[in-house]
């Protein structure tokens, strides 16, 4: 049978020293009204080339997003993952092992998560990172929990253009905590309303979530307002994709309290959504309610440089009930991808993806408003993302496209109703080329002829 | 101050000019259309070269124990084989390449395998309903929690309290407070199991919710299982299984058949997905049928053999996740579960119990188990024998990092002093089991003999002890800016 290996003589000696004559003897502990006599209604197993062959049938059913033309985001974005990337991290010196309590065997992990910290830093310009969150939308949902925590008031002021998915998740975090969510409204140029944004703010608020760029890809002026936030005594929470900091000021430079964002981007796949990595980080004040793994730099007993877990007194384990978070396991592996990958890209290649990335990202939003009837719909200026109005309803646009093995952005109707029926939230990475947008273009100019029904 | 010069990190082995990776074959611009007060300077990242990339991570690699090199017993983490098939699965292209904005159209292979896991993790729970969107067991626990306030918010009823026992997981006590419940701790018996009485004098109309880890962490098998969860309901309240040890019962029994109402398994534990050094876990939520109705959303839903996701739960909780949760971590378990299969579940957990307490038995004369001679996949030995000699469990752990083992979970339950929470897991051959008894049974000589051994331990390792005190006053999380 798979994965146990002891021999029927060993099998059989082990139970002999310890006086049983079989194994059932091992359960008797457990009552026997509630000891399954059978097995359980699962199949059998099967071997290795049987199970291969299997789950290659499946993965045949589907239709990946990497091998079509793809203009999907909202988060999640399509990426080359470097061939470096994918060979270290599927070392089994990190992939199988634990979380790195015992530092003198565990150095590996714990430096790569200690530069993990410092590139965040560095992206952010924030002094404090840790060593990941489950995804971009608990990392932002804990952020709102911990500005909660810190200023002791209970609003929290986010977009009407925050990723829905977040505010979901967010809303279901700060459920139990009698924290209030308050929806602000955009401006007419796809971006926050500032004057909307100074009316709400009051001595209930404890954070202002700005996320930049937003889900529309609209990027956000959060300097324009961070001190009347301030003033207010609430917080700032910025959440960015790591991707657009390559070339977007850092929320250090805005004054933002807390960062928060999503790294699969960053040499990660997109796996359906997840595994995902989320990053937090703030300034030096809020290190001790700052939730999540840190690891600082220190020396052994022989003054060698080394690396440990430390303020582990917030964590569940040893503050129970008093935790800054529940949180335990996150997303290592995945945080030591977008180390690795961001060591490998280093200053001049990461600078290049963001400024490639939104360089083709303009001249598709330049072709596609040459298509009659296509539009922008918003005029504040984007990254890499960006919003279309389309001539008819934006489904039946993505999805002639789809048949035609072009993705060609999301319908914002999904999240936002019949009120946004024409938009499509389109996404542009490297793998874009300039030349597909041609072929993008043509299957909306067709799509527009289809007729809805 | 620090006194760090970080010459070893990937910052110290920048070279400015340096290009270790191109995105694009001619230069690309800075942004024209963006206005300069969105824009930034520098970022401050490294310049190194790709193989010096590969040389400085595959460096750190060395420094790490990883179960692919030895024996990793840390109790409660079941840290078995990762099979490397499952790794293979979770790679190709038809399952890594996919957008979670797709149509359904285009990824019902993905909805069948979340499908087909959440039916499999039912049968294997005797549950009825089950979410794997969790992202890691205690979020899965968060989730446990929120059903349970879903569920008496939706009868209009007001409950307050969390029952956990003392030698549970801090994660139960913390969820509880995340989830605006008061976590409130009550004793053990004498047993190391739940004693009646003491449940009983905790338990009134205003407890929510019992916590419990069955097997617990002592690695006991709580016997009265029937009784404490009639019990609870019978005072109207719920029962949450923690299955962190679902390792040691797979097979052999199912928390829905002692009447729990939901309980969270750990992927990342029981079905061999690799710990990657802290995660990605996944912590799925099994239940029975009066909690569905509050699952996270979306659901997968099947008709006819066609899959989709379904966001129209009116009493939903809400979600967890941006997406689905861990997908990829799915495949790995769903590949494991189809290998193994219900023969290979029940074989995999009498191993576990087996190795388990073929070692209790090899190392109790040295090593004492206070809480009975018979565990289930795990034991907690204590290392209060040796005191008398000047040596404590944490010397005993790192010495066996000089044998070239991990060290068991140490110091936890805190209702054992001086505890080594050991567990082997099925996947260790009895030459395994032998060596590591073997060191540790060494290591109580060494104790005993030259217990300056043990204090200057590990020597062996790629630093020594560390200095946590320092690193704990004033931390240094980053390669300062210059």
């Amino acid at each position: 049978m798979p994965y146990t290996y002891h021999t029927d003589e060993d099998r059989k000696a082990m139970l002999g020293a310890l006086g049983l004559a079989n194994e059932a003897g091992l359960f008797d502990v457990i009552p026997e009204k509630l000891r399954l006599r059978a097995l359980l209604p699962i199949e059998k197993g099967k071997t290795e080339p049987e199970t291969l062959r299997a789950m290659g049938f499946i993965s045949r059913a589907n239709r990946p997003a990497s091998q079509l033309f793809n203009y999907l985001g909202g988060g999640i974005y399509d990426h080359t993952v470097p061939s470096v990337v994918k060979n270290l991290s599927s070392r089994p010196e990190f992939a199988t092992a634990y979380t790195p309590y015992q530092p003198e065997a565990s150095q590996g992990t714990l430096q790569v998560i200690f530069e993990f910290q410092t590139h965040i830093s560095r992206l952010t310009r924030l002094p404090v990172a840790n060593a990941s969150m489950y995804d971009g939308a608990t990392a932002l949902a804990e952020a709102c929990l911990m500005a909660a925590k810190i200023t002791r008031r209970d609003v929290v002021l986010v977009p009407y253009a925050l990723n829905p998915r977040y505010l979901r998740v967010v809303r279901s975090y700060v459920s139990g905590q009698n924290v209030e969510v308050r929806t602000l409204r955009e401006s007419s140029a796809g971006d926050l309303d500032a004057e909307a944004l100074k009316q709400e703010l009051g001595d209930r608020v404890a954070a202002v979530v700005v996320q930049t760029p937003n889900y529309f890809g609209a990027l956000e002026r959060p300097w324009e307002y961070e001190k009347e936030i301030h003033a207010a005594g609430a917080l700032l929470v910025a959440c960015v994709d790591p991707i657009s900091l390559s070339v977007l000021r850092p929320p250090g430079e805005y004054g933002a309290d807390i960062a928060v964002g999503e790294c699969q981007p960053l040499g990660n796949e997109m796996s359906y959504g997840g595994p995902l990595v989320g990053f937090m980080a703030c300034k030096q004040d809020y290190i001790r309610q700052m939730p999540g793994r840190i690891v600082s730099a220190t020396h052994d007993v022989d003054g060698r440089e080394a690396f440990v877990l430390v303020l582990q007194t917030r964590e569940q384990h040893i503050r129970r009930e008093k935790a800054t978070s529940n949180i335990c396991t996150n997303q290592g592996l995945l945080a030591t991808r977008a180390t690795i990958h961001l060591s490998l890209l280093g200053e001049h290649g990461f600078t290049e993806l963001g400024r490639v990335c939104h360089e083709r990202a303009r001249k598709l939003a330049e072709k596609i408003t040459a298509c009659d009837g296509y539009t922008l719909k918003y005029s504040a200026p984007f990254f890499r993302e960006f919003v279309i109005a389309c001539p008819t309803d934006a489904e039946s646009v993505a999805e002639a496209a789809r048949r035609e093995g072009i993705l060609a952005g999301i319908p914002l109707s999904r999240y936002y109703g019949a009120a946004a029926r024409n938009l499509l939230l389109v996404a542009v990475t490297e793998k874009n080329q300039d030349e597909d947008a041609d072929k993008y273009c043509a299957a909306l100019k067709r799509a527009a002829l289809v007729k809805v029904g | 101050m620090s006194g760090h010069d970080f010459s070893q990190t990937i910052y110290g082995r920048s070279r400015p000019g340096r290009h270790g990776y191109h995105i694009s074959s001619k230069p690309a611009e800075a942004p024209r259309d963006i206005p300069s007060e969105y824009l930034r300077d520098s970022i401050g990242l490294p310049e190194v070269s790709e193989p010096q990339v590969m040389r400085h991570y595959i460096e750190l690699s060395n420094k790490n124990h990883h179960v692919d090199k030895d024996l990793f017993p840390l109790g409660s983490c079941t840290m078995k084989y990762n099979p490397k098939v499952n790794d293979e699965v979770a790679a190709m292209s038809g399952f890594a390449g996919l957008h979670p904005e797709q149509s359904d159209a285009d990824v019902q292979g993905a909805l069948k395998v979340m499908h087909g896991l959440e039916r499999l993790l039912a049968a294997i729970s005797g549950m009825d309903a089950v979410s794997v969107q969790p992202a890691a067991g205690a979020q899965g626990e968060m989730l446990g929690l929120l059903l349970a306030r879903a569920y008496f918010a939706d009868r209009g009823i007001s409950r307050r309290r969390v029952l956990v026992p003392d030698s549970a997981h801090g994660t139960n006590p913390a969820t509880a407070t995340v989830v605006g419940f008061q976590a409130q701790t009550f004793a053990t018996g004498k047993d190391g199991r739940v004693d009646l009485d003491i449940l009983k004098s905790v338990l009134d109309d205003d407890v929510a919710v019992l916590m419990l880890t069955n097997p617990n962490t002592l690695g006991l098998f709580e016997t009265h299982i029937a009784e404490i969860v009639e019990m609870v309901h019978k005072a109207g309240a719920l029962c949450y299984m923690d299955g962190a040890n679902m390792n040691a019962i797979m097979g052999q029994t199912r928390p829905g058949d002692f009447g729990f109402d939901m309980m969270h398994y750990n992927l990342h534990k029981t079905f061999s997905t690799p710990h990657g050094g802290g995660g990605p876990g996944s912590g799925p939520v099994a239940c029975r049928s009066h909690l569905e109705p509050f699952l996270p959303v979306p659901r997968v839903v099947e008709t006819d053999g066609t899959y989709r996701l379904e966001y129209n739960r009116p009493k939903t909780v809400g979600a967890l996740h941006s997406f689905y949760g861990n997908f990829g971590i799915y495949l790995r378990a769903y590949t494991y579960i189809m290998r193994l299969g219900s023969d290979g579940i029940r074989r995999a957990s009498s191993t576990a119990v087996l190795n388990a307490n073929y070692l209790a038995a090899r190392i109790a004369d040295k090593y004492p188990i206070p809480y009975g001679s018979r565990c289930m996949h795990e034991f907690v030995a204590s290392g209060e024998s040796l005191k008398k000699h000047g040596v404590r469990t944490l010397d005993v752990a790192k010495r066996l990092l000089d044998f070239g083992f991990y060290a068991p979970t140490v110091y936890f339950p805190l209702t054992v002093p001086e505890a080594l929470m050991v567990e082997p897991t099925e996947t260790e051959s009895r030459e395994t089991l032998d060596r590591f008894a073997d060191a540790l049974l060494e290591i109580a000589r060494e104790a005993e003999s030259s217990p300056d051994t043990l204090h200057q331990a590990p020597t062996r390792t790629p630093v020594r002890r560390v200095d946590e005190t320092t690193a704990n006053r004033s931390p240094v999380i980053t390669v300062p800016l210059a």
